[in-house]
Formats: structure tokens, sequence, C-alpha cells
């Protein structure tokens, strides 16, 4: 066979282009190692919290039954009764060869200090419960629950677990008769914070967070929009819009602390806002949106098309016209998204809020902007620094929660997208 | 820009010795100074240019530019790219207002009405000088809508059937109507080019304009859709007086009764179509038209 004569340029490709070739596999091979690796690190991060956190969704509850003494209820007050004394009482009618007093102190130990509480509320919803005997689920002490949880390791010595010997053989007897139980743990999702790790619930720190957001919303969406439409399509390109520009990029970048330095010197100090509050809060944090949104509005009013503006231009609009009509609902889906990623790097914020009094301990659900509140993130950093080991749980549970706020959030965000975009 | 004049005359010029036996088998005298040559102006005008300049910032675009758009006319502009078309084109409905740093000084009327007047509202001004560009820019939004946006915003119509009316009368004249009626919902882009272009026309002629600007309309069209457009504006000078910049020397020559020829932010040139084609005045022009540049 005859070989074609050959051409020295194509034979130089040639060899070039297996290197070419070898280069882009590399490149290759690096991206999917640099995803691979980005993956395991998102799969172990989950893995952690999950695996620490999914606990905290159950709560132990221990049954027994309460005889509601008429004789406690002598006062036109119910809630002044003597509750605690009521399960005392039905504790010592389970155990009683329990006599001496620090034993005594060691059984009551095993039910919660919330229990009194549900009682009182049960009483006040049903006064005809008064002189009855009730058979109650009430909420087991946090170490019961680790214990049973297994969080508490039985076979050490006694000296070194929050449970000792003897406690642990009156709940291997409740358990033998069925008396303990897990169930659902709704207060963690129903109650503001406490002192009492089974009685911590994330439900004041959801609130705060909301009435916080409520805020952050209303003041930085239309700020962000009109300041990014004026800078963008309105205003003269000199040398002034040139500063402000910079510093709106520069303020993106600036550390989220001082803006809650900023807010405790301009609107504590210097206005009198209350401390701790969801206004503050929602001001700080507005603040921070603020650059977010202002440049994710800009680029996306930047990438609107100048045909589109000639054309409605060329037919007469007016230039607010042409804003309202043709560029703004084409930026817009642009825009929602570089807000709600803002809000969520918003709900995910929690130095500056240390700085104005957000890291309080809030015991109420707070009911509007100016009630003492604290955020889902710093309840987070709350917990993650208290010494009970059932803390640890609701830590890993909080964050867990907060994750399903942050992907709610960003799945919004994709879905306004799509709606709204205008197919060319 | 000086020095651009100067290498530009001066290439004109190295090819002189050529040109002057050339005109003297043609026993004419092709003039050479940088000036406008042939017929400017016309009787009864619709639209009046006076000593137009243009600046870009520091940069002079359009150099003392005067001429006439008479009434239902085609007034063909060509030229070199750069050589200041468009911008003169744009400043006839002061679409250069909107480009940062363009300043226009001049006289330009409309029916003897200063469009740089202080009491001239630009709005009604673009409304009456409508303008198609180079490339189709329909709305993303419907058939319909595309076309209905200029009355609607100018509030030219009543109501909804008064709409219906100028939309269908608005497509019938741009030639889309039989294509388009049964897909009025649907979305203008989802037209091809040619229709888009087309449905452009539509929405500048809803309006009710009295001079349409078009800035090389068929640049992005294939010949069967410039074939089109191009028997649209032989229909449409019945109505209105209109501007076409193009590219292409033998659309200037299909569809214009009269020619601009620019040269590097001049005018050298104004005359019948035919008479520029066959016997041009300026060497610039002769040049342009053979083909020698350009």
């Amino acid at each position: 066979m005859d070989q074609p004569a050959t051409n020295p340029t194509i034979d130089k490709m040639n060899r070039g282009l297996k290197r070419r070739y070898r280069a882009e596999r590399r490149f290759r091979i690096c991206g999917a190692t640099a995803v691979f690796t980005a993956l395991c690190f998102l799969f172990l991060l989950f893995f952690s919290i999950v695996s620490s956190g999914y606990k905290a969704f159950q709560k132990t509850s221990i049954q027994i039954n309460v005889f509601f003494d008429p004789a406690e209820f002598t006062n036109e007050n119910l809630a002044t009764a003597n509750f605690p004394g009521l399960i005392k009482a039905s504790m010592s009618a389970m155990f009683p060869e329990v006599t001496s007093r620090s034993d005594k102190k060691d059984l009551y130990y095993l039910i919660s200090p919330g229990a009194s509480f549900q009682l009182i509320n049960l009483v006040k919803d049903n006064p005809a419960l008064i002189g009855q005997t009730q058979q109650i689920w009430v909420s087991a002490n946090d170490d019961v629950d680790m214990l049973l949880k297994g969080n508490i390791d039985r076979t050490r010595p006694e000296s070194e677990r929050r449970i000792n010997d003897k406690q642990l053989a009156w709940l291997d007897t409740l358990a033998g008769e069925r008396k303990i139980k897990k169930t659902f743990n709704t207060t963690f999702f129903t109650r503001g914070d406490s002192r009492e790790p089974e009685l911590a619930g994330i439900w004041g720190a959801t609130c705060g967070s909301f009435y916080t957001l409520l805020i952050t919303l209303t003041l930085s969406f239309p700020i962000g929009i009109a300041a990014a439409v004026y800078l963008e399509e309105f205003a003269p390109k000199n040398r002034w819009t040139d500063i402000i520009e910079v510093n709106i990029n520069n303020l993106a970048a600036v550390p989220s602390i001082v803006y809650g330095l900023l807010g405790l010197a301009v609107f504590i100090n210097f206005f009198g806002m209350p401390r701790s509050t969801p206004l503050v809060g929602g001001l700080i944090l507005t603040l921070m949106t603020l650059p977010v949104i202002i440049i994710a509005s800009r680029a996306s009013l930047k990438s609107v098309p100048p045909s589109i503006r000639e054309a409605a231009l060329g037919i007469g609009a007016s230039k607010m016209q042409m804003v309202a009509h043709h560029v703004l609902p084409l930026a817009l889906p642009g825009m929602l998204t570089g807000t709600i990623i803002g809000m969520a790097r918003a709900l995910g914020e929690s130095a500056p809020l240390l700085m104005v009094g957000m890291v309080a301990f809030i015991v109420d659900i707070p009911q509007g902007f100016t009630d003492p509140a604290t955020v889902l993130p710093v309840q987070i950093y709350l917990w993650s620094d208290s010494p009970e080991r059932a803390f640890m749980e609701k830590t890993s549970a909080a964050i867990m929660v907060l994750l399903v706020f942050l992907l709610l959030m960003n799945a919004v965000a994709i879905f306004l997208r799509k709606r709204f975009e205008i197919k060319w | 820009m000086e020095s651009l004049f100067q290498t530009a005359e001066s290439g004109a010029l190295a090819t002189a010795p050529k040109e002057e036996i050339l005109s003297e088998v043609t026993s004419n005298t092709l003039h050479k100074a940088r000036e406008t040559v042939g017929d400017p102006f016309v009787e009864n005008p619709r639209m009046t240019c006076r000593e137009v300049n243009v600046y870009y910032g520091e940069k002079k675009a359009i150099n003392n530019v005067n001429i006439d758009i008479a009434r239902n006319e085609v007034i063909a502009m060509i030229g070199p790219s750069g050589c200041g078309k468009s911008t003169f084109l744009r400043c006839l409905n002061r679409m250069n207002d909107t480009i940062e740093g363009c300043r226009v000084t001049g006289d330009i009327r409309l029916d003897g009405m200063d469009i740089h007047d202080k009491n001239v509202d630009v709005v009604p001004l673009r409304a009456r000088v409508g303008m198609v560009f180079q490339k189709p820019n329909p709305f993303p939004k419907s058939i319909f809508d595309n076309v209905a946006y200029g009355p609607k915003i100018h509030g030219l119509v009543q109501n909804k059937s008064e709409l219906e009316e100028i939309v269908e009368a608005s497509l019938k004249k741009a030639g889309l109507w039989e294509e388009a009626k049964d897909r009025l919902n649907q979305p203008g882009t989802g037209l091809s080019g040619g229709q888009q272009q087309r449905l452009c026309i539509a929405r500048a002629i809803a309006v009710s304009p009295e001079v349409i600007l078009m800035d090389e309309p068929c640049s992005a069209l294939d010949p069967i859709a410039t074939a089109k457009i191009e028997e649209l504006i032989a229909e449409l000078c019945e109505h209105y007086s209109i501007v076409i910049v193009t590219h292409s020397m033998q659309q200037a020559a299909r569809v214009s009764q009269r020619t601009a020829y620019f040269h590097l932010g001049d005018l050298i040139e104004v005359g019948k179509t035919d008479r520029i084609f066959t016997n041009p005045r300026h060497q610039l022009t002769e040049d342009y038209i053979t083909g020698r540049f350009g």
C-alpha cells in the first residue's frame, strides 16, 4: 500500500494531539476528584449531625398514677397547689420500700421538674379531675432519657454515672411494668428554651428567626431592588456612582460582627431601641443583606439584553415604563434568587446578633417584633455551650431543623426562578 | 479623528492620477472636497436636518450634516462601516439621548418642529418617528402584546376592540397577519427571524408614526425574508417616510428613491438613487460604489 506523502504540519499536530488529550483527561480527573471530595465532606457533615441528633426527636416518658387530692386544691387559684407533692406522692406509692430521705430524693429525680406544669395544665383544662386518680405519662428527667437512649453506660462504676445503682433498679422495675416509653418529642418543637434539656425546645428560636427575617425581608428587598434599579438604570455614570459601587462591593465583604457592633452603637445606644429584640436583629441583618441583594440585582439587570431596552424606547416608552414593563420582569428571577440567598445567609447568621443581646436565655415564645427573642443559630450556639449531655443531641437536632429551613428557602428560590423565567 | 481623515484623503489622493485619466474619458469632473454634493434639499420636507454634529465624548462622529427627508419617500443611507450613518439615524428620534456621553448639536425639525426644543417631549417624538433595529428585537411577550404595547402606553385606544383593530391593521400592513392571526397569543420570540422583523415593523407602525427609521433591518435575515421586507418597505412608503441604513448597495438601489452616502462622519453625496449609482459626482462615492473600499 502506498503511503501518501506526509504533511509535516499534520505530523507536528498529531504529536501534540496526544498531549492535548492527556491534559484534558487530567483536568477532568482533577475536577471529578474535587467534586467527590466535596461530596464526601458534605456526607460526613450530614452523617455526624444526623447520627448524633436524630435521637432528640424522641423523648422518654414515665407513667405515674396521680391522685388529685382535693385537700391540696383549697386555694381559688389552682396553679398554687402543691403539684410536685402530688407527683412525689405517686412515686412513693409506686415504690413504698423507699423510705430514707436521700433515696426519696434520688427517686423523685427520675421525673422531670416540668411534670408538675403538665399536671397544672391538665387540672386547668379539666377541674373535674380533682378527687380522681389518673394514669398520666410525664416526662422523665434528661439523665433517664440519656440512659434509655444508651448514652449512659450501665457498666461503668456507679461514681462515674449520673444514674446510681438504686435508680437503675427502679427504672428496670418500671420498664418491666411497661411504665416507661419513648414517644415523639413534641416538646422540642413547641417549647422555648429551658435549663432542663427535656423541656427545651426550638419553637422560641424559630419564632425569633421568623420575626427577624420578616423585618429583614420587608426592608432589604424593596430597598435593595430600588437601589439596584436606580444605580443601574437611572444614575449617571460618574465618579460618585463609581465610589458608591466600590463601597457596596466592599460592604458585602465586611465581617458580620462589625454590623453587630454598628447596630449596637446606632440602633440601641443612639436610637434607644429595645435590646434582644427581632426589631434590632432584623435591622442589622438588613444592613448585612442589602449589599448582597444589590449586587445580585444589578448583575441580573445588566444581563437584560440592550435590544429590549432599545425596542421599548424606540416606540416611545418612557424610561420608567421601559424599566417597569420590560427590564424588571426579565431581571426578576435573578433578583429573587439573590434575595433568597441573602435571606438564607441572614437566617444562618449569629455573630452580629450576639452583639445586640439576642444571645440571652429566653424561655418565653416571642409574640412580636419587640419581645426579647433569640434565633436558631444563636440557640444552637447556646446549647452547644451547655454542659448537660442531653443538650448535645438537642444541638444537632436544632442544626438539622436549621438546615431543613435553608434547604426549603433554596428550593423556593429555584421554584421562583423557574416560575418567573421568561422563555426566549 | 483628524488623522483618520487625512489618511483617508491621502488614500483617495494616491489613486488620483488614474482617476483623472478615467474622468477625462467620461468627461466628468469628480468632486474631491469633503463637502456634500448632489441635492440634499427637497420641496416640502418631512424632516430637515441642518448643521448636525454628533460627539461621543471628545470624538466627533458626525460632522456638519445637512439633509432633508421628503414625504413618502424611501431614503437609503450607505457608506463604509463606522461612517456614522447609524449614529445619524439615531439622531432623528433622539435615541442618542440614551447613550452615555453622546452629544448632538444642530437643528433637526420634524414638520417644522425643533425636536431638541425644551418643550418637545421625547416620548411622543419617538412615537412619531418609529424605529426598526438591526437585530429583530420583539418583546418576550405574545405577538398581540408586542403590537399592542405602543398603543397601550400612549393611550391611543379606549377599549379592547379598538386595540384589536389596531393590532390587526398593523399586522396586515406589515404583511404578517396571514401567518400570525391564528397564533396571536403565542410568544413573538417563537417566530422566524424574518417574521420577527416584520413583527417589529408592525409594532412600530401601530402607533401611526410619520417617519420610520430602519437600521440595517435585513442584515440578520436570509434572502427570502429580505425580499419580503423590501416589498413591505415599498408598500409602506405610501404612508410613511422611511429612512433606511443598509450595507447592501443592491438593497439601496432596489428600495430607495434617494440615496445618501456617508464617509467617516461626513455626508458626501445625496441624490436620486439611480443617478448616484450610475453617475456619482464625488470621488469617494464612486470609489465606494465601484467597490474600491467599504
